[in-house]
């Protein structure tokens, strides 16, 4: 049963993709709770699952793909049995909004700003004319969006990609949904113009009372953001906990070695941490711990049977082997020995 | 010391114009620096700095409208004689940044790499392209098998690392890298990064890094240009400029940097950078000026004077 305290809970989660009469575990039993009000961050790298995910709690799964295990519960209802269009189109946008990731096709190129705004407006707010023009504008102008009214009448391509994501942003919160889905909100914009957008997005969560999931493999995004991160690995979480913990003290040899290989920790003329290999093919089942192949230091146990989670702290697990009582002790690497030493990354 | 390193390339005063007549966008305006042999280069600036057509217009991709492009002290742009082209296109060769979209989808990993052969008109036996081929994807740590198979059957890394043993069968001197790991995953871009660092060691690559990403390129790189709307804001050594950045501007990329530090994060304050605070003027026009041997910066007399002093200390 979903956690009294969580707004959205995904239990046991399978989610199967028929390709060529193949089939693909994209997701592979996931429990995960988002707490009311919480800002949480999903990582992984792409083809991990982490779109597949989130977006099988707003029905966006493509024609091919079926939850075929497992529930997502949303205030009392279990959003895995929903079969129609129109039990979803009570969820998707109302209740669960999402920000995609690339503003230059998210938007339609051929209405204009307000049009699409507007659009959203009447299909869940059920405002007509003059007040839906207004409820329209108020939208642009919470997102930071200058002269609004001249701004409405303007096409897509007249703005540039940050306030374009920007009118994404707005189109998302106008029908005040009480989650906000972002998947990769920055990973188009620059480095300066990302900055802003992720203080947009953060003041809003403030005003709105906003649940936040933030789908990314930007590490640097995910430190500024989240309460609490979520490791995702072929299907699968590998690691939760608050930011710190996973930051400071991670236990999934995965984790380790996402955060060495970041070049933010090289150091010159030394090479970088890689990671060896490549992530599982999904359309084989996955024996044991999925990421023992690329793993040197890999138990036997990992290659044999799946690890459960093991309790690091109250808000704290990993799936590792390395966690049970009865694993030989392996340190992790250098550079993640140093960061839990120095109780951060060098700087300047 | 800089100084009596060899030189390979030298851009002065580069002026690129796309449009019309009645229309021109300069794109890149008076822009200015040396590459030496054996280093990297970086140079970074956000999406529409122009950056990009600075590499495009070193490798005789878009056409200069102003300035001169030396490579080992002769000119390559504008109009070269028959044989230097061809020693360019030997000696100039370009990794791109999107490894899914840089590869011809029908043609064979054999024929992508060796198509630079072929395109030089060099009389190679077949035997000797075939050797060629398994030897530049040895280089890239592929397998000679991969020759005979299509761009789609490879993952990102791989395939980048296919873009590169193409860059790397004319055995170049200089490579203009146009941002190859954006396009990569976290884990993948390590591998890249490696790979490229050590075939620098091993033959003397000389690089030009451009990326949009000032971790990776403080990473990889000797010394670093940072473009805005087109023209040089500041050059240095990368240490040197993240030690003492000095015009508003790297100011406002490096304190925008995500930093995968929750701690760091949190007490990150935003530069933003409004240009027009420095308020030019036709009697005060900004000048490109080495402030401290090898750091150059941009600014009017009067900056200029602010950034001495901010030196000084």
């Amino acid at each position: 049963m979903p956690n009294e305290n969580a707004i959205l809970s995904f239990e046991e989660l399978e989610i199967r993709f028929t390709l060529r009469g193949q089939v693909l575990n994209a997701i592979r039993g996931i429990s995960l709770d988002v707490m009311q009000g919480e800002s949480l961050a999903i990582v992984g790298e792409s083809g991990s699952g982490k779109s597949v995910f989130t977006k099988s709690a707003m029905g966006l799964l493509d024609a091919n793909g079926a939850i075929t295990g497992g529930h997502i519960w949303y205030g009392g209802k279990d959003l895995a049995q929903f079969k129609t269009e129109k039990e979803w189109l009570t969820i998707r946008g109302k209740e669960i909004a999402m920000v995609m990731q690339d503003p230059m096709t998210s938007l339609n190129p051929l209405k204009t700003i307000g049009d699409q705004i507007t659009e959203a407006v009447l299909l869940h707010q059920g405002l007509k004319g003059e007040a839906a023009r207004k409820a329209a504008m108020d939208a642009l102008a919470a997102v930071g969006i200058d002269e609004p009214e001249r701004r409405y009448r303007q096409y897509p391509h007249e703005f540039s990609g940050g306030m374009r994501q920007r009118v994404v942003i707005a189109i998302a919160v106008a029908c005040r949904p009480k989650v906000l889905i972002c998947d990769e909100p920055t990973t188009a914009l620059d480095v300066t113009i990302q900055a802003q957008i992720l203080d947009l997005i953060k003041a809003l969560q403030k005003k709105l009372d906003l649940t936040t999931i933030y789908i990314t493999h930007d590490l640097g995004v995910v430190a500024n953001v989240a309460d609490r991160i979520a490791v995702m690995y072929a299907g699968d979480i590998v690691e939760v906990g608050r930011c710190e913990e996973v930051f400071y003290d991670p236990k999934h040899p995965y984790t380790w070695a996402l955060l060495s290989s970041l070049p933010q920790l090289g150091v010159k003329g030394q090479d970088l941490y890689s990671i060896q290999g490549t992530p599982p093919n999904l359309f084989y089942e996955v024996h044991g711990d999925a990421f023992a192949p690329r793993n040197p230091q890999a138990l036997n146990i990992d290659f044999v049977e799946r690890p459960p989670f093991f309790q690091v702290s109250p808000t704290h697990k990993a799936r590792t082997w390395l966690l049970d009582p009865r694993a030989p002790k392996v340190e992790p690497p250098e550079h993640i020995r140093q960061l839990r030493q120095k109780g951060g990354y060098p700087h300047g | 010391m800089a100084e009596t390193r060899e030189k390979l390339l030298e851009v002065q005063d580069l002026q690129v114009t796309f449009g019309n007549k009645r229309h021109p966008f300069t794109a890149v305006d008076g822009v200015s620096f040396d590459i030496y042999k054996g280093e990297t280069f970086g140079l970074v600036g956000e999406s529409g700095s122009g950056k990009t057509t600075i590499g495009r217009a070193i490798i005789r991709v878009n056409p200069v409208s102003g300035g001169t492009v030396k490579y080992q002290g002769e000119v390559i742009s504008g109009k070269v004689s028959r044989e230097t082209d061809r020693r360019i296109i030997k000696n100039i060769q370009m990794i791109f940044q999107d490894p899914m979209a840089s590869l011809n989808e029908r043609a064979k990993v054999d024929y992508i790499v060796s198509e630079g052969l072929y395109a030089l008109g060099e009389h190679l036996s077949e035997e000797a392209r075939q050797e060629k081929v398994s030897q530049a994807l040895a280089d890239v740590g592929l397998l000679p098998e991969f020759a005979s198979r299509f761009p789609h059957e490879f993952s990102g890394g791989q395939r980048q690392r296919i873009g590169i043993a193409r860059a790397l069968i004319m055995e170049p001197q200089f490579i203009i890298a146009d941002e190859p790991i954006s396009a990569l995953d976290v884990s993948i871009r390590a591998q890249v990064l490696n790979l490229m660092s050590r075939l620098q060691k091993e033959r003397g690559l000389t690089y030009l890094f451009i990326a949009h990403d000032l971790s990776v390129v403080r990473f990889i790189s000797d010394r670093i240009g940072v473009i805005y709307k087109g023209k040089l804001m500041e050059l240095a050594g990368s240490e040197q400029l993240f030690a003492h950045p000095l015009h508003p501007y790297t100011r406002a990329l490096l304190s925008a940097i995500p930093m995968p530090d929750p701690e760091s994060e949190r007490k990150k304050q935003l530069v933003v950078y409004d240009p027009t605070q420095h308020g030019y003027t036709e009697d005060d026009p900004p000048l490109w000026e080495e402030l401290e041997p090898g750091h150059f910066v941009r600014g009017s007399r009067r900056e200029l004077e602010g950034y001495r002093k901010v030196l000084g200390q």
